[in-house]
Parts: C-alpha cells; structure tokens; sequence
C-alpha cells in the first residue's frame, strides 16, 4: 500500500494524515507551555496511535494517564492497563504482530521487569515505540532521577535515542515513528529522557496543528510478515532451529542478530534526515568539550556560559541518538579537543565507555562529574571538573576538599 | 529474638534516642499487649509519613499490635503506600521489588525455618492490591500453591494510591480513574476465592472499623500460618485522596462499605481448626455435639 | 483471509515447493464442516514436526488445526515447550515470543486485530505447555481472564516440563518423583480448571485427546464462544510418554486410563449461561441448516 494515496483523508478522530514531512518542517507551529507529561500526550495525539498498554511506574505514570484521556477522546483504537511490565511489553509485542502502531512508556524498574521483552522486540522486529522516562533502579528503592537503565536498553538491539528537551521529546515520538517503521529499519525504538527534569517541567514546546496527524502504520511494509492471516500462512522453516545443534542453526542466530544490528546501522540516513544530524555541535573547534546526552547537556550548557565569563571558550557536543552510535560524527567533532569532558546522571558513566570504545587518545576523556540516586547536577561542578582538567584551583564548591 | 538484644549496655542508656528508651521501656516486646490497650503502651509503628485520615495507616498499626510474637516476627512488603510506614516499625522489614514480595517471604521462611528450627519466626508479608492482584499475583498464587506457611495480608485501597489513582485489578468495576479513562472494563477481582483454590488454611476479609475483630484475625492468621499452612487476609483500607473521601468520613465510608460489599468473611479450613483448638486452646472452634446444638437452639 | 491471498501466480506454480502446492489445492481453508475426519482427505495445516514417535502433543495438534472454525483467519500463539517445536510447521499465523507471556501477546494482538479489522472475524487461540501457561505465565493467563479478552487459551497438559527434561511443574500430580522435585512433588497438582472458573472464563473443559471428535466438539465451542462471549479455557491432557516411562504406541492407553470416572482427567465441561445461550442458538441455525438442505434433496 502506498501511503502517499491516504494524505489528506481522516483518519478515526477526523484529523487530516498529512505528509510527515510537511507536518514536522513545513506546518505552522503553536509555542504551549506544558509539563513533559503533557507534550508526550500531545505528541500521541498526532500519532495516529493503534494500541497503547500502560501500567503505573513514577514518573510515567502521569504521561500514561494522560494518554488514557487521548484514548476516551478517541485519537487511540485501544488502550488498557496491563498487570504487569513485563505483561505490557508482551502485550504491546501482540498488538505490533497484529500490524498495529504501538506506544507505550515506562520507567526504572518498570524497564528492567520488562527486559527480556525488549530484545526480543528488536528480534522479532516489531516498531513499538516505547517512551523511558529515566530514574534510579538499585536497592535501596530510588524514584528519583537516574540514566542508568539507558545501560541495559544499548544492548538490547533497540534504536535507543536520548531527549534533552520537552520540544526534542514532542518531535522525537513522531519522527520516530517513522524512522522506526521504515522497511529497512522497522526496529523498536525506546525514546529516552531524564525522568522528573523533563517529565514533570514546564516548558514552551511548538506544537504542530491538532488537526494534522501522521500516516497510519502500514504493517505490510514490514521486512517480516505481520501476524493477521492477510498475507500467506507459509511454513516460517522446515526444522525449527531450536531442534538443531548445528553449524546451519547457529550460522542462522548469528546471521538473524547480526540483521538486527544492521538494521539499527540503515536507520542512520533516515535519522540523520528526521533530526538533521545524530549528534549537534557548538563550538568544537576549542580545546576543551562537553560531551553528554539528555539534560546533561542543558547542564553542560550552563558551565559553559560560567566558564565564558572567566574566559575559558569551551565546546559542546549534544549526542542525540546512543542507538545507532554516532561514531563517525564524534571522530570529527573531537579531533581537535584536548579535553572531553563527560557529566552523567549515573554511577557507572556508561557514556565515557561507550566514548572510549570509540574515540582516539582516550586520555583526553574525563569520565565525570557524575552524580546518581536522584541528585542534581550544579553547572559548578562542571565548571569545577573541567578546571581540575587544566590543572586550574578551583575550589568554588565548599567542602569538595580540591 | 531474645529480649536481651533490646536492652541498654548499662551506662549507655542516656545517650539512646528517647523513641529508643521508650521501645525498650514501654514497648511490647515479650507482653501481650491487645489493641485495647492502644495509647498504653510505645506501639512499633507509631509515626509514619502517610496522608492525614488514611485507614491503611491504621489498620497496619492494629495488626502490628496483633503479631502474637513481635520480637519473632518480619514483615515483608513492597512498593505501594504501605511500605512508607511499614518500614519505620520497629521490626524487621524486607522490600525487594516491585511484586515480589511473595517469593521473597517463601525464600525467608523457609531460610529462617533452617536456620531457627522449632523456634517460631513469622513471616508476615503486608503489601497493597497492586503489588498482590496484579504484579505480584503469580507469586502470591504460587506461595499458595506451594503451601508456604506464612501470613499475606493485602491492603486493598482499590486503586494504585502510591503513583496518583490509576485502575487496579481490586478497582470495582465502572470507577473512573487513571489508565481507566472510561470506567473499568472488568469486576473487582475475587481474590477470597482465588486463595480458596490455592489451597490457603485461613481466609478473612475485615476492614479497619473493629479493632477487635482486626486482631483476632490477624492473630489467628499468623498462628495458623506458623504450622498449618499459608493464610490470607484482605483488608479494605480506602485511599482517602483518590477516592475524595473527607477525613472525617473515612471510618464512615469504611462501615458503608463493609455493610455493602466488604462483608466481614473468615474460612478456617478443618485443620487450622483443629491446630487453634488443640494448640492454643480456642473455644470458637471446638466441635459441639449434634444434639446440644438442637437444643440450644 | 480470502483465499486469493495464497493462490499462486500461474507462471510460478512451478517454482513453488510442493508443499504449498498441496496447500493451495487440499487444504481446508474456508470449508464450512471442517472436522478431524478430513484428516488423511485433505492437506492438514500441520503434516511434518518434530515431536517424539508416539508424542499424543502431535495428536492433539493435527485434531486442533483440523477442528478450528475459521483456520483462514486464525491466529495462533504459542510459547516456549515442545509445542514451539510445531509452530514452525503451521499453515497458520503463528507467534512464538517468550516463555509465559503467551495470554499476554494474544490479548495485545486480539485487541490490535479487532481495531485494524473492526467488522471481521479474526479469532485469537492460545496453545502452550503447562508450565507456561500455569507456571511462568500465570498472571497473564488469569489476568486475560479477568479482564474478559475474547480469546480461547489451550493448555497441553502433560504434567510436567518435557522439553527441558522432564522437572516439576505445578499441574504435576502430588507426589510423583521428577527432577527438581526429587522426594515427590510436595503439593496437589494446581486446580487450574476451577481457578479459570472463578476468573470468569465462559467455557471450561477439562479432558484428555483420545477422541478426536470430542477434541472436535469441545474446539469448535471453545473458538466460537471465545469469539463471541469471552475468555474460553481447554485443559488437554497429552502425556509426555518419554517422562513418565511409557512407550511409543501406550500413550493412547494412557489417556484413557486418565479420563476413567473419578481420574484427574474425566471429562469435565462448563459452559456460563451466556455461553449456554450462544451454543443452544448455533445449534438451532444448524439445524435449520440441515433440515433446509434436506427438503433442498427431497
């Protein structure tokens, strides 16, 4: 089916399926002041949504909600609270065979319940869209802000892209949406963002028309056949490879794992396209950069105007999608630094290793400052990391002994 | 636990917080102390962070003060509001995750069985409907199956009150709330039946209006659950926020609701029965002749 | 499904595998009385696995796929367990995701199939092991229940996980010696069947495959009440010959020593009341049916 023959009719809610590209660049825009929350509500809204599964967690449980009213409004065919995450992320996986466009969200605890699902998601090669609003999954109970699961989501074969902003997360879900549905791509994609700092702040994001929604998801552009008897009930193999123990089984995981991978790889043109770029660049021609993801970057940001006021020029490189990695592109943009700074919201500071699996002369990278467990991040301490970097006192911060 | 291990090294007494010193001085480690006598005496839980009115606060101090044996017993919980003032109680109290807390106390039981032998330790495991009907719902089930002698008490709020007021499985059917935009699909689940065929010994369903009634319950089930096999009870603790009931109204909308549809209802299967009649002499339970029963009545 | 879907384009017909071929021209989709008598008439939906010699799970499969109402617009869900070893040869949609989450992916894919296709029959069956269905997927399973999604759940009840090497599961009866349980299960095997009573379930059965026209009937009631009223439950008992010590031609044996009166597997059925009007209805317009072609002949 060729989607461009549905643009301009309605679709259930009455909304007009617009062109993506003319309703994200073209499309007039309304500046709204709104929490996360409700720009991922809004964002919904223009997605053309088919099935959501939702389930409390803090701090998700709000966006959920929400999305439940898009649902009693009629912009969602269905909705309804599972029992469990892990029983959600089955569900979302059954709704997304079925040939439906899938949306869900979660968080912490609620990611790591529902891990198993998400490779498997990737294998299967299901395009749900699954929404992470970031926070502290260890012992002792944290609901607090925390990036770590971002960890665990990196290995799943999820295209896994990390939000710094209210409007990134607005424009993001439905780009994403068409990244992610894309033939040669048709992976899942887990849209990440710092739980609290983004879900529960107001901001201004612009917002597209109400009236205009994006095309409907077309299951039968997908690489692997949708479950819905529509298409040719053939045999999926003669032998299931689960029997086998040999050399054609295991050259077929290997190569069905490596597919996924690649996958993740051919969404780079599309991506690049939807959010002109993987990663976004200011100044990167100076000594000293920040690299960082999510609202490490607003943090970065921040130290970096302090820093220009005492005459330090400091450089910023904002890393928009961790899946696919943008190697290439954080090569270039580093190549003249001399120092990379690297702030995190986690203990384990798995952006500096993905950096140092990556980049050359890995001496130049400073795994921190890092704070965890729900703590903010004070562009001083920033400031603080990169001056103990050149050698410089610092000794802004009372107490921190430098 | 020996009742030593609460006591001061002498000469050290001065410097141990008050709440401490009124524990060791006024608590009710080693008495029998009833719920009557609340006010009395230092309770184990006796400050807690929970919403002013809240019915869950005070059933959980009621069945605190009904553990037969306190200073053998820990309690097992999880996420949800219970845990905010379950974890300030002056007993052990184990949180893993979110559901979990079913196989956490079936692990803890049976460890502290091997370790401790004929000495009881009870395992009481106190969790919200969330965590017991729908996420945790296997392993509770499953304890059950597996006969694990220990006590599961649910705080039915219906409702998720801990994240702001999204549908439960225990959510009658037809409330508006959140993630249930147009009023629940589906009936309160039954989960008095559920524990039924799972095979559980003592089954009750209270709410928090008769403290009496609470205690009695909690005490049997504990007791039964000590030899006999796993036990339940099911207690109506309304959310006062998100169901909007006025403080005030609390134990009101607590008695209309029993009167309605939380009927008090206690299961003591054959065994258990016999078990409180042999071995703690109740009287409720002795078996009268056929004919004495014709007579009186 | 229309059938056009799967016919072959006549200047590839050659090219196709003769399996297809068969498929396209014997099997049974859209045949209105398909029954377990068109086995060894027609291409059945499932011809080759890889089930042990004598396996009563390959039985129960060939009599399920012949019995389905609707097989052109079926879509199965399995899970992890010997039956995950056939799926792969099913001539009908078919997913297999994870261990237990079977309820799970089937009430997401019902509901996802009833929005993409709102004035058509697509029916949802669910068909796993029990210690999927009992064991790791309890919740889900009930919680479809509980919440009324309009799918049939089968359970291939062989008392045990066969497919990992025969260990306790939780409808393994009392006291039977297996590897994990190595002084005898130490409690009674699950009442699943009353359980699936109480979580609001419109059809039960509980009874093993050595008939196929009981396998049939009980099948056929369980789709079409599933389609039309709510969550069905079937309980099929189909020993794991290899496990419990049995030969390749004593499984048939087997299940009718298990479903004697007063066995765990004697033929147990309930039906609701909005269930029982549904089948008193169907079997009016069939009679109808018969009687109209009858005078047609006369």
């Amino acid at each position: 089916m060729d989607t461009t023959s549905i643009i301009g009719t309605k679709n259930r809610k009455e909304q007009i399926i617009t062109d993506p590209r003319v309703m994200m660049n073209d499309a007039p825009r309304t500046p709204s002041f709104f929490t996360g929350s409700e720009v991922i509500k809004e964002a919904v809204r223009r997605a053309n949504v088919d099935v959501m599964v939702a389930y409390p967690i803090t701090p998700q449980s709000e966006a959920a909600a929400l999305c439940g009213e898009l649902f009693a409004e009629g912009y969602i065919g269905d909705y309804f609270r599972g029992e469990s995450e892990f029983a959600v992320m089955s569900q979302c996986a059954g709704a997304a065979f079925g040939g439906a466009r899938v949306f869900t969200t979660t968080a912490g605890p609620g990611t790591l319940r529902a891990m198993e699902n998400f490779p498997m998601w990737a294998g299967a090669r299901l395009p749900i869209q699954c929404i992470v609003t970031c926070r502290g999954i260890n012992s002792p109970l944290s609901i607090q802000p925390d990036t770590i699961e971002i960890a665990y989501l990196m290995q799943t074969g999820m295209l896994v892209w990390h939000a710094e902003t209210a409007q990134d997360f607005y424009d993001w879900i439905l780009k994403g949406y068409m990244v992610s549905e894309e033939p040669d791509v048709h992976l899942p994609l887990a849209l990440c963002c710092d739980g609290f700092f983004v879900t529960h702040t107001k901001d201004t994001v612009d917002l597209t028309p109400v009236e205009m929604c994006l095309p409907p998801y077309d299951p039968y552009r997908s690489p692997v056949p949708c479950m819905d008897m529509e298409c040719p009930p053939v045999r999926m193999m003669r032998d299931p490879f689960v029997m086998k123990s040999n050399y054609i089984s295991y050259a077929t995981h290997a190569s069905w794992q490596q597919e996924v991978w690649a996958a993740a790889e051919r969404s780079r043109k599309h991506t690049i396209a939807w959010l002109d770029g993987l990663i976004e660049t200011e100044n990167v021609d100076a000594d000293i950069l920040i690299v960082a993801s999510g609202t490490a970057v607003s943090q970065g940001r921040e130290a970096i105007r302090l820093l220009a006021d005492e005459g330090i020029r400091v450089g910023l490189v904002k890393i928009k999608t961790l899946r696919p990695w943008p190697e290439e592109e954080l090569r270039e943009a580093t190549k003249r630094a001399s120092h990379i700074i690297v702030p995190e919201f986690n203990v384990i500071g798995w952006l500096a290793r993905e950096l140092k699996a990556t980049l050359p002369r890995t001496e130049r990278i400073i795994a921190g400052p890092r704070v965890c467990g729900g703590m903010t991040m004070p562009p001083e301490i920033i400031v603080e990391g990169i001056k103990k970097a050149l050698g410089m006192r610092s000794g802004v911060l009372a107490g921190r002994g430098s | 636990m020996s009742l030593n291990y609460v006591k001061f090294t002498p000469g050290f007494d001065v410097f141990m917080p008050k709440e401490y010193r009124d524990m060791v001085e006024h608590g009710p480690f080693g008495k029998k102390t009833t719920v009557s006598q609340m006010g009395s005496f230092k309770e184990i839980l006796e400050e807690h962070p929970m919403c002013a009115g809240c019915a869950m606060t005070l059933f959980i101090r009621l069945a605190i003060i009904a553990f037969p044996n306190p200073e053998d017993t820990i309690t097992v919980g999880t996420a949800g509001c219970g845990r905010l003032a379950i974890s300030q109680a002056a007993i052990p109290f184990v949180y893993g995750n979110y559901g979990d807390q079913n196989g956490v106390a079936s692990g803890l039981s049976r460890g502290l069985r091997i370790r401790f032998g004929d000495q009881p330790k009870d395992v009481v495991v106190m969790a919200g409907d969330g965590g017991t009907a729908d996420i945790g719902f296997q392993q509770v089930l499953h304890s059950w199956f597996r006969k694990e002698r220990f006590t599961t008490i649910m705080l039915d709020n219906e409702v998720y009150g801990n994240t702001g007021g999204q549908e439960s499985g225990m959510t009658v059917r037809g409330a508006v709330l959140k993630m249930a935009p147009l009023g629940k699909k589906f009936e309160k689940m039954d989960m008095v039946a559920m524990a039924k065929i799972a095979g559980c010994a003592y089954i009750a369903t209270v709410v928090p209006n008769n403290p009496r009634r609470v205690e009695s319950c909690i005490k049997k089930a504990v007791l039964i659950a000590r030899e006999v096999g796993p036990t339940y009870i099911q207690a109506y603790t309304s959310c006062n926020i998100e169901y909007a009931i006025p403080t005030d109204q609390v134990m009101a909308d607590a008695k209309t609701v029993e009167d309605d549809r939380y009927k008090f209802t206690e299961y003591v299967s054959d065994e258990a029965k016999a078990y409180l009649t042999e071995r703690y002499g109740y009287k409720e339970f002795v078996q009268k002749p056929a004919a004495a029963a014709v007579l009186t009545a | 499904m229309s059938k056009e879907r799967i016919t072959i384009s006549p200047d590839l017909y050659d090219i196709m595998p003769p399996d297809y071929q068969d498929l396209v021209k014997h099997a049974t989709y859209g045949k209105e009385d398909r029954g377990w008598k068109d086995i060894g008439t027609s291409k059945e939906l499932l011809e080759q696995h890889s089930l042990c010699a004598g396996c009563p799970e390959s039985m129960a499969f060939r009599y399920i796929l012949a019995a389905l109402p609707n097989p052109e617009d079926t879509v199965m869900v399995g899970s992890t367990g010997c039956t995950s070893l056939v799926f792969p040869h099913v001539a009908i949609h078919n997913i297999h995701s994870l261990f237990g989450n079977q309820n799970a992916v089937a009430s997401g894919l019902k509901r996802a199939l009833t929005v993409r296709f709102p004035n058509r029959i697509k029916d949802v069956v669910v068909l796993a092991g029990d210690g999927a269905t009992v064991d790791i997927g309890l919740d889900m399973t009930l919680q479809a229940w509980f919440r009324q999604e309009k799918f049939t759940t089968i359970c291939f009840d062989n008392e045990l996980y066969a497919n990992t090497g025969g260990q306790e599961s939780g409808l393994m009866q009392k006291g039977f010696v297996a590897k994990m349980a190595p002084v005898g299960k130490l409690f009674d095997k699950v009442r699943l069947p009353e359980i699936a009573r109480e979580s609001g379930c419109h059809y039960i059965v509980n009874c093993t495959v050595s008939k196929p026209s009981l396998v049939e009937r009980v099948v056929r009631n369980a789709v079409l009440i599933a389609r039309e009223i709510g969550p069905t439950y079937l309980q099929l008992y189909t020993p794991c010959i290899l496990e419990i010590g049995k030969d390749s031609q004593e499984g048939l044996q087997e299940m009718r020593d298990a479903e004697k009166p007063n066995e765990r597997f004697a033929f147990k059925e309930y039906v609701s009341e909005p269930a029982k009007a549904l089948l008193a209805d169907l079997a009016a317009k069939a009679k109808d049916k018969k009687a109209a072609a009858k005078q047609l002949v006369s």
